[in-house]
């Protein structure tokens, strides 16, 4: 498959060309855990490599001129930067809600401080499970459920609104329910229940992590009365197990049409995972102006819109909804990025997906780590 | 903006509206005007949206709220306070106002 093709065909666009409303600002690649569902790529950045304070300060103020509303501060660990005070103020000052996603591992309250005064408007902190021991096994790391304990005290005692992000699969899918009675307990107004998707290295890992196809439906029913219970309480977002599912995800909003991703070193991906596609061609915020990777980069323009869909996707009336699902998915499950995704129950490959979502095995998990010197 | 929500009981005519600390109003150019920007979520705010949420400063009570947009767009003040407390029992219940 040539990418190239496919532009010539996306070109004549009618409508006018959507704008972002989120980007996702990966600082870096370093961070002190190791999470096997980590969504970075095997191949890290590495710290040489890092875009400097001033390009993300040119970055912030390009995106807010794009549409850019939101922007995620994220990682790896963003505290990992030495100016991770310079860079919250400089996205707040392009205007830009500010959202620090953090392990928790690298903040104390004196720098936290600092970023509350520089703006910084919301913290999102991911937490393994609601069982110390094992929340620090699943990060490969030893005290740090203590440590984010401490930080979402901290985010509360500054008055900080605090989201708590739980990815789930086979090791903590039987306790949600505690996973929420935590975050409430933390004072979050908002709680991720996120099942593991399955890219970089959690693809790595994934018969470690599969759930049970009994766990994830009553994962599912779960959430559902967790949510009437709390309602007014605690937002409960839940991104689905689709593995199981009949349907797909719609893939960020649509490829090319909600968000944008800048990784450590620069490139500009329509989602975090697209450069598990091969052949995509990603600029570089170092050579593009923001706006013109959004209207004009390959990678942005290559699955935009449905046009290059095959069926069934071609005659569905769900093509508009979820747009067939995700890129990267059906490449990783049938080598070919314009396929339906196979999650769809329609897919004529719907059927090896299910065979993989039975398959589960106790296999130790392979943590995330950065090759030496990295 | 909230319009599928249902009828809302009433609200303490004294109560004192006002945005939690990580939601706030911004104007984005690009975007064509106004959104009410929180974690994870953006809403297009029309303009009566707006109005209503600017004067959502923690000062100034649901009451003094109503007459103020009756008074600036000589609406009846039935009717204000019915969108007002649509607006603003909506926003609450995803914790974008506290009252
Ligand atoms: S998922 Fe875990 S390993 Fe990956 S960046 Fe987040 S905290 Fe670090
Ligand atoms: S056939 Fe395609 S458009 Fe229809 S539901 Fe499946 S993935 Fe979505």
């Amino acid at each position: 498959m040539t990418v190239h093709d496919t532009q010539m065909q996306a070109l004549p666009r009618v409508a006018p060309l959507a704008r972002p409303l989120g980007m996702l600002a990966e600082l870096t690649h370093r961070c002190p855990l190791g999470c096997p569902y980590c969504s970075n790529p095997l191949e890290l950045d590495s710290r040489q490599g890092e875009l400097d304070t001033a390009t993300w300060v040119r970055v912030f103020e390009e995106a807010g001129a794009l549409g850019v509303l939101q922007v995620h501060l994220s990682g790896g660990e963003p505290a990992a930067r030495r100016d991770l005070l310079d860079i919250t103020a400089a996205a707040r000052g392009a205007g830009l809600y500010t959202n620090l996603i953090t392990s928790g591992v690298g903040i104390d309250l004196r720098r936290l401080k600092a970023l509350a005064d520089a703006g910084l408007d919301h913290v999102q902190i991911s937490i393994q499970d609601s069982v110390p021991a094992s929340a620090d096994k699943i990060a490969g790391y030893e005290g740090a459920f203590a440590r984010k304990s401490a930080l979402a005290a901290d985010v509360k005692a500054l008055g900080l609104p605090l989201t708590v992000n739980a990815v789930i699969h086979r090791a903590n899918i039987d306790r949600i329910g505690d996973l929420v009675t935590m975050a409430l307990a933390m004072g979050a107004s908002r709680v991720e229940i996120a099942h593991v998707q399955y890219y970089g290295w959690a693809l790595r890992n994934r018969a470690a992590l599969m759930p049970r196809r009994d766990q994830v439906e009553r994962a599912v029913s779960v959430v559902e009365e967790l949510r009437r219970r709390h309602r007014g309480a605690i937002v409960i977002d839940s991104v689905v197990p689709d593995y199981h599912a009949r349907f797909p995800k719609p893939c960020v909003g649509g490829w090319g049409q909600r968000s944008l991703n800048v990784t450590p070193t620069g490139k500009v991906l329509p989602c975090h995972a697209a450069e598990t596609i091969p052949g995509l061609e990603f600029w570089s915020v170092r050579d593009h102006s923001l706006t013109d990777i959004w209207t004009s980069s390959p990678a942005f323009t290559a699955f935009r819109g449905t046009d290059y869909l095959p069926d069934p996707c071609k005659s569905c009336e769900r093509r508009e909804i979820d747009f067939g699902g995700c890129r990267c998915q059906a490449f990783a499950l049938t080598g070919d990025a314009r396929a339906t995704d196979p999650v769809c129950h329609l897919s004529p490959h719907h059927a090896e997906v299910r065979a993989l979502a039975e398959a589960e095995e106790d296999a130790d998990y392979i943590y995330r780590r950065q090759r030496a010197g990295g | 903006m909230m319009a599928d929500e249902p009828a809302y009981a009433p609200l303490d005519p004294d109560v004192r509206p006002r945005l939690p600390r990580g939601a706030r109003l911004a104007h984005n150019e690009a975007q064509g005007g106004w959104v009410l920007l929180a974690p994870e979520r953006v809403f297009k705010a029309d303009v009566i949206a707006v109005e209503i949420i600017k004067r959502c400063d923690g000062k100034a009570t649901l009451c003094e709220i109503v007459d103020d947009l009756a008074e600036a767009y000589s609406a009846p003040r039935e009717r204000i306070l019915a969108d007002v407390t649509a607006l603003l029992r909506g926003l609450a219940e995803k914790r974008l106002l506290e009252l």
